[in-house]
């Protein structure tokens, strides 16, 4: 037997790609966990397709999910992997492209018979198993089907129960190939299962065959070590947006002492945190799958008056349906917190791709002057930060805030250091007192120095007061169509916004110096890539830096004056140029915009060659 | 509860707003019945809110001295929803109009219904656009002649209670602004009600829609046209209470009472469904020769089915109760964590 020689590597990209049927997400994320609590940072990027089941093993149907891990920081999911686990010809012939040259593709040969090289419109002579195209890469090939039914012969369970077990045996194969710790995918299929004993020692069996397979067979030569990475020291989970978003909320909740309230209806990429609050109505989180989307944000805005922390969330179509309500609750100057998971397209666009398109919606989708807060989480666990500090703001300053995350960093995952609730920033509220029939009459529009007018909930004695979308007058909230009036609360709504930059953070320079050549203006989702561009740009001699707006109305109060320190500014975006527009007209920099609009994220190589373009 | 609540008058009801719906308009006399009951329901004036969307009917909420909202078209449903279902205490009012509920909010509309949150709608049907000055309505009559419909409307109408039964509604009642005893009994019966209750009120538009129900309202033709149902009495009507209705297996039939013994007529039962949607297609275009009178009062209540806030706040109670209050460290900490030196 040769022997099996270990390897020290920095870090690696793993693509699984199958059917969608083949549970490759699932796979990914077990093998996401696994990384995790062996140390290394990472990111990833599930990349799964629009139709739920696509006719099987056709292009449409190809689910993927990239890994990158390693020993140092890791910012993105990887621009190419190293390593593509494809189960059949669909889900290789969507993902070579992406794999570097020398890579490993490991082959499910079941995948790549005649029925699979038709279903995904490869002709007989073009099999890559056997006509010579791949002798750039290090081949594979492992019978996955075979192997998984031999090992389940005497199970008892179906042909077709067996082969949903596959995927164990290729997760069970790199768990060995990586020296990743298997207990905790063990521990998952056994919670998983506790109902179906049948199903959960054959997946451990399949499990442990694939392990083993690696172990026994001659095939691999190469066993990689990946040390833990020198991670700030602290406690750590891993941690994906969209399931940040939904805890920074909960947070909220509970620091402010109210209850949350989230009316929505269900959309891509943005269902999975009305699934996640659902669970927790033991934290008082109240969830309600309204009829559509006009309806969630309007009982938000109803509990909202009520006196609850009220969030809707959307995407991008949804969110254009909700623009009526969002102007309504600008002219109650009422809290709420109005996510929007984007995506791609106008319309229904693409689904499941990402984009950033919809900044111009956040910032000018209502009818008249309507100005909300607007604030872009830039990583997955940003998504906490940010969710919390939409619902502070909100509260504290009786205002709609938009939270902008988007497809890419909702479903991907990166390790969290996460903290403890108590050193969360208190979130102070308090509702308009009761008053007696001999008090001064209620005025429902009189406002505190941060402009925001008192929360005064039904239930509350002697605060009766109608609120509604007419015009209102200062201070006693009664309708009011005169002009001057108008103008001054018009003035009033846009002064509040602005307000809030005195309570915000200012703006850092994530990377780089202070000053220089070049800035590397981002905002949302790009954050990895961009943080990964610039560093390897500054490696390599180039005066180049990097921020990523987060308020982005109103903007960090020293914005203006760091754009000021650099000779060039550059504002990439996955949108046709909508921030660099803004930054433009406010700060009067001759900013370039940079734009990738494909429903896919920047990849950190393109970043680079066109600042290099832009400087040399 | 001792607590002595002073009682209110319906002054105590009434804002510092001056009313502007046109003189003589039917929306006076539907504001006047509202804050004649509110001071003999013993609540305290704050546990009030009224919630509109748009349209002459909506401005309502500003002329009660409780808490109110004047929201936005069509979606005083959906907010009223969401404040019932988090603040059930709450006596939570809906004030709306054909076009609002039946048009642009014709989602909402139904879909309170079929929750059932205890919330009373009140829905002002007037057969037309009274804000925007005299578009035909989803309540319109076909061939109505409107600024919109110069050669008559071609849309068939809605049959609003038929639409509520057809949701699910658990109470549904129709009544007339010209009939302020009849809507104070109304209004009263669907605050008791423990569900969403419809109340389908007959208003006239005195501007665009002037006498649209006058067939119903006036002296002359009420009692001809109209049947006043009462739970457990025979269905009777016609100027001398000399007619009445008789069910022949599932089909209805006018009968002349001077031949026709009172004890065959079809008693009023609320509780029946079939009954109720029999009832609610007496919807005859009354200027047409053969047609049924025109029912008024509760044609179906449904006193079995638990409201939306109950079964949504007793969801958050089992929760709380099965799982105990949430540990927020633990839950951000989720299940697996490790640690880095
Ligand atoms: C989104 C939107 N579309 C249209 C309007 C214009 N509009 C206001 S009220 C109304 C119709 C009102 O009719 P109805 O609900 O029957 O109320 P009424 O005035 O008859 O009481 C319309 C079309 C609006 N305010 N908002
Ligand atoms: S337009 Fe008609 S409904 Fe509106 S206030 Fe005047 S009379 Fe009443
Ligand atoms: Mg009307």
């Amino acid at each position: 037997m040769t022997a099996i020689t270990d390897k020290d590597l920095e870090s690696v990209v793993i693509r699984f790609a199958g059917d969608s049927g083949d549970g490759m997400q699932l796979t990914g994320t077990q093998f996401t966990n696994a990384t995790a609590l062996h140390g290394n940072d990472l990111a990833t990027f599930p990349d799964f397709p629009a139709e739920i089941r696509a006719p099987l093993g056709t292009l449409a149907g190809v689910s993927g999910f990239q890994i990158h891990f390693g020993s140092t920081q890791i910012n993105t999911p990887g621009d190419q992997s190293d390593v593509l686990v494809a189960m059949n010809v669909a889900a290789f012939k969507v993902n070579i492209k992406n794999l570097k040259k020398g890579g490993v593709i490991i082959l499910n040969s079941d995948g790549f018979d005649s029925k699979n090289l038709r279903l995904a419109n490869v002709p007989e002579d073009q099999n890559p198993i056997n006509d010579g195209s791949l002798t750039d890469y290090d081949v594979k090939l492992v019978d996955v089907t075979k192997i998984t039914r031999a090992a389940l012969a005497d199970s008892g369970m179906t042909t077709k129960e067996i082969d949903r077990c596959k995927n164990m045996f290729v997760l069970g194969l790199v768990y060995w190939m990586y020296h990743r710790p298997i207990e905790n995918t063990l521990e998952f299929l056994r919670t998983k299962f506790k109902k179906n004993e049948a199903v959960m020692n054959a997946n451990i069996k399949v499990l442990n065959a694939g392990w083993n397979y690696g172990e026994t067979t001659e095939m691999f030569a190469n066993r990689y070590t990946i040390a833990p990475a020198k991670m700030e020291s602290g406690v750590y989970r891993g941690i994906m947006g969209n399931q940040a978003a939904a805890l920074g909320l909960i947070s909220a909740s509970v620091k402010s002492g109210l209850p949350l309230f989230y009316g929505t209806y269900p959309i891509t990429p943005a269902s999975d945190i009305l699934h996640d609050l659902s669970k927790y109505k033991n934290f008082d989180i109240k969830t309600y799958q309204a009829e559509d989307e006009i309806a969630g944000i309007c009982a938000a805005i109803g509990a909202a008056f009520g006196g609850h922390l009220a969030v809707t969330g959307s995407s991008g179509p949804g969110i254009a349906l909700k623009g009526e309500a969002i102007g309504l609750a600008t002219m109650l100057e009422l809290p709420l917190v109005i996510l929007n998971i984007q995506r791609a397209g106008p319309s229904t666009g693409m689904p499941t791709k990402t984009e950033q398109a919809d900044l111009n919606q956040a910032m000018f989708g209502r009818n008249g002057e309507c100005p909300v807060v607007v604030l872009a989480a830039q990583s997955p666990s940003d998504c906490f930060t940010l969710a919390y500090e939409a619902c502070k703001i909100a509260l504290q300053h009786m205002i709609p805030v938009f939270f902008l995350s988007d497809g890419y960093i909702a479903n991907g995952a990166e390790p969290w250091k996460f903290p403890n609730s108590a050193d969360l920033e208190p979130i102070n509220v308090s509702f308009a007192k009761e008053r007696a029939a001999t008090d001064d009459k209620f005025m429902p529009y009189f406002r505190d120095e941060k402009l925001s007018r008192p929360w005064a909930i039904p239930g509350t004695k002697g605060l009766e007061h109608r609120i509604g979308g007419i015009e209102k007058q200062n201070v006693t909230g009664n309708i009011s169509y005169d002009a001057a009036n108008h103008e001054l609360m018009t003035h009033l709504r846009q002064e509040k916004v602005d307000k809030v930059a005195d309570f915000i953070p200012l703006q850092t320079i994530d990377s780089g110096e202070e000053s220089g050549d070049l800035l590397l203006l981002g905002w949302g989702g790009t954050y990895g890539a961009l943080r990964t561009a610039t560093a390897q740009l500054i490696a390599e001699g180039y005066k180049v830096s990097h921020a990523q707006v987060r308020y982005i109305n109103p903007f960090p109060k020293n914005l203006g004056e760091i754009l000021g320190r650099f000779k060039t500014v550059v504002v990439p975006e996955l949108n046709n140029g909508q921030l660099v527009k803004i930054i433009r007209d406010k700060y009067f920099v001759d900013a370039i915009p940079y734009n990738k609009i494909q429903g896919l994220p920047f990849m950190s190589h393109e970043v680079i060659a066109k600042i290099k373009q832009i400087l040399d | 509860m001792t607590a002595v609540v002073e009682k209110l008058t319906p002054k105590d009801f009434s804002s510092d707003q001056e009313v502007r719906w046109c003189p003589g308009c039917g929306d006076y006399s539907i504001l006047k019945q509202v804050q004649t009951i509110l001071p003999d329901l013993g609540r305290p004036k704050e546990e009030f809110v009224f919630i509109s969307g748009i349209g002459c009917s909506s401005r309502f909420p500003y002329y009660m001295d409780t808490f109110g909202m004047h929201s936005i078209h069509g979606r005083a449903n959906a907010i009223a929803t969401g404040l019932k279902a988090t603040r059930p205490e709450l006596s939570v009012w809906v004030i709306s109009g054909d076009g609002d509920s039946m048009s642009i909010g014709g989602n909402h509309f139904i879909h309170m219904l079929r929750r059932n949150p205890d919330i009373n709608l009140l829905v002002f049907n007037n057969q037309i656009y009274g804000l925007t000055k005299g578009q035909y309505s989803p309540t319109s009559e076909q061939g109505k002649v409107t600024k919109s419909t110069p050669m008559g409307s071609i849309d068939y109408p809605f049959n609003p209670i038929a639409l509520s039964l057809g949701a699910d509604g658990t109470f549904v009642a129709r009544t007339m602004d010209r009939d302020p005893k009849h809507q104070q009994a109304m209004i009263r019966r669907a605050y008791d009600h423990q569900g969403t209750s419809l109340v389908e009120i007959y208003q006239n538009c005195n501007v665009f829609n002037d006498g649209a129900f006058e067939i119903y309202t006036e002296k002359s033709s009420k009692k001809e046209q109209t049947l006043m149902m009462e739970h457990g009495k025979p269905l009777v009507f016609g100027e001398n209470n000399d007619k009445g209705i008789k069910l022949d297996g599932f089909k209805p039939i006018i009968v002349d009472l001077n031949d026709s013994s009172v004890n065959d007529l079809w008693i009023h039962d609320e509780e029946d469904l079939v009954k109720a949607t029999i009832l609610s297609r007496f919807y005859d275009d009354p200027a047409k020769g053969d047609h049924f009178p025109r029912p008024f009062g509760v044609f179906y209540v449904n006193n079995h089915k638990d409201t939306f806030d109950k079964l949504f706040n007793d969801q958050m109670a089992y929760a709380k109760e099965k799982l105990g209050k949430g540990d927020l460290d633990k839950l951000i900490a989720g299940k697996e964590t490790w640690v880095v030196n």
